[in-house]
């Protein structure tokens, strides 16, 4: 296996861009990161999307992207594994490397969700659960986490304040990021406030819909020293990937992420470190509770501690284990396949230095966690300085 | 929604008709071809009895296309089966709570297609 860097990054404004379509926005993000990896070729490409044959009509994305890249017999490999097709696309694409298949491999996350209207992607995003014995019952995915959350609450005394102020944390931190779909301040009275949307969940517990994409170049260490990259080559230290049950309810206990524990563990394995190491993190904040269950799950709070741990301010900027500083899922938006690449481009911008108004002092080694449906699968990756 | 796609479903959502490891006795609904607890590969069919607690829930407010809200879906233990996702009908935003008992009924779920063809399946009822 060969040691893997990160050496070029690409990611444009996400939101609801009407004017761009789905082969626009991965292709905008590709070229800006061959062009800041300062590549003259890519040997290869993976893109993570989740659903665009539902969410947009097309399918067959590899010859998309290659077609439209202008690299006509580029071999390009379509990932799916619902929201963490971004982070799974990443691991074919470090695998790659690692493996010595080849040596420039093109990362791309994309995902085109306004062509639709608000109950068609509902039930897009729907697909990710149990069809049959979740998605016919008529669960949702805020309906899902929300008895999740209701769980933890019963369990352990997690607040409805404290769920607010996991929002208002990443809208703050959003504020900071120039290409966040909402640049707001929140206050925890507008979460509380907000609509409806499966109790205890209100909308600004919710990550939005959003069209979005996020490219990284990845090489084999040895080449990134002979590279002249827009920033320092960040290495590839550890990567984990876990499944679970489709549906929730199959599962022993609704207040573990087990993917993502199992996966976390085998992240710090490989990586040779622990939680207490980690210098920040982007984790899968779909919705506020699935931010405080992550936290867990990574061990970075104890069963239960994850609210408090949030309330004293410990997940800010400049506290003792900054999280989700890009403004999250929450804030910076979700568009599902893009998502997991774009933590991964956060982390990066981070170690290298260059994340401007968020920046996380001194980060030498940061966390990105991206899972799928309610925690089905999960990725643990683990980048350092 | 394809006939067959229906028809296939109606044992388990029509009857809680599910299976059981002869092994090591784990529930399951629908019935598995490998026992995730054991590993064993051995079932026999069980029909579950329609009693059970509500584990949690939630009001959902915004339903996916063809279902009218709110409505009140929960995650049942059934009595010697397993946790399934399922709707409580007729139930207001703070009756139900966590540890109560419900009985399984049949239920119209939703209706598909230009013909408006009828869904049925499992829903609680708080008793």
């Amino acid at each position: 296996m060969r040691d893997v860097s990160i050496v070029g990054v690409g990611i444009g404004h996400w939101g609801e861009l009407w004017n761009d379509s789905l082969r626009d926005l991965a292709v905008a993000a590709s070229l800006k990161a061959i062009a800041d990896a300062g590549v003259d070729r890519v040997d290869s490409a993976v893109i993570g999307c989740m659903s665009s044959g539902i969410f947009t009509g097309q399918e067959h994305l590899a010859s998309v992207l290659g077609d439209y890249l202008g690299r006509g017999p580029l071999p390009v490999t379509r990932v799916e594994s619902a929201c963490a097709s971004g982070a799974l696309a990443f691991k074919a694409g470090y695998a790659e490397v690692a493996a010595g298949i080849s040596d420039v491999v093109l990362v791309c996350g994309a995902e085109k969700m306004n062509d639709l209207d608000g109950s068609e992607s509902t039930y897009a995003l729907g697909t990710a659960a149990d069809q049959e014995y979740e998605g016919y019952n008529g669960a949702t995915f805020p309906g899902l986490y929300a008895m999740m959350a209701l769980r933890h609450m019963h369990e352990f005394g997690t607040t409805r304040r404290q769920l607010s102020l996991v929002a208002v944390k990443n809208h703050a931190n959003g504020l900071q990021n120039p290409n966040a779909q909402f640049q707001m301040a929140i206050t925890p009275e507008d979460v509380e406030k907000s609509a409806k949307v499966a109790d205890p969940l209100r909308l600004l517990d919710c990550s939005p819909v959003t069209d979005g994409a996020a490219a990284l170049i990845l090489v084999p260490t040895e080449l990134a020293k002979k590279l002249a990259p827009g920033g320092a080559p960040v290495a590839v230290r550890g990567i984990g990937h876990a499944t679970d049950t489709i549906a929730l309810h199959s599962r022993a206990s609704l207040t573990r992420l087990r993917a993502v524990e199992v996966s976390a563990e085998r992240a710090y394995q490989s990586a040779g470190v622990k939680p207490a190491d980690i210098h920040l993190a982007e984790v899968h904040d779909c919705f506020t509770i699935a931010e405080l269950m992550a936290m867990e799950a990574l061990g970075f709070a104890a069963p239960g501690q994850s609210g408090p741990m949030v309330e004293r301010g410990e997940t800010a900027i400049g506290g003792r284990i900054p999280i989700n500083p890009s403004g999250g899922l929450k804030s910076k938006g979700h568009p599902v396949g893009a998502t997991g690449v774009a933590q991964i481009l956060e982390i990066v911008e981070q170690l290298r230095g260059q994340a401007g108004g968020r920046q996380v002092k001194g980060a030498k080694l940061g966390l990105a966690q991206n899972m799928g449906g309610t925690g089905g699968s999960s990725i643990v990756t683990i980048l350092g300085a | 929604m394809q006939p067959q796609k229906y028809w296939r479903e109606i044992p388990a959502r029509y009857r809680l008709e599910g299976g059981r490891c002869k092994k090591c006795r784990k529930a399951f609904l629908p019935s598995r071809l490998v026992c995730d607890a054991c590993g064993s590969r051995e079932f026999e069919k069980a029909r579950f009895t329609g009693t059970g607690t509500v584990h949690s829930f939630t009001m959902i407010h915004t339903p996916p296309s063809g279902y009218s809200g709110p409505y009140v879906l929960a995650i049942v233990e059934l009595d010697g089966g397993p946790k399934l996702t399922m709707q409580i009908a007729d139930c207001g935003a703070d009756e139900a709570k966590i540890g109560d008992k419900v009985r399984v009924e049949f239920r119209k779920l939703t209706q598909v297609g230009d013909a408006g063809v009828l869904c049925y399946g499992y829903k609680a009822v708080l008793v």
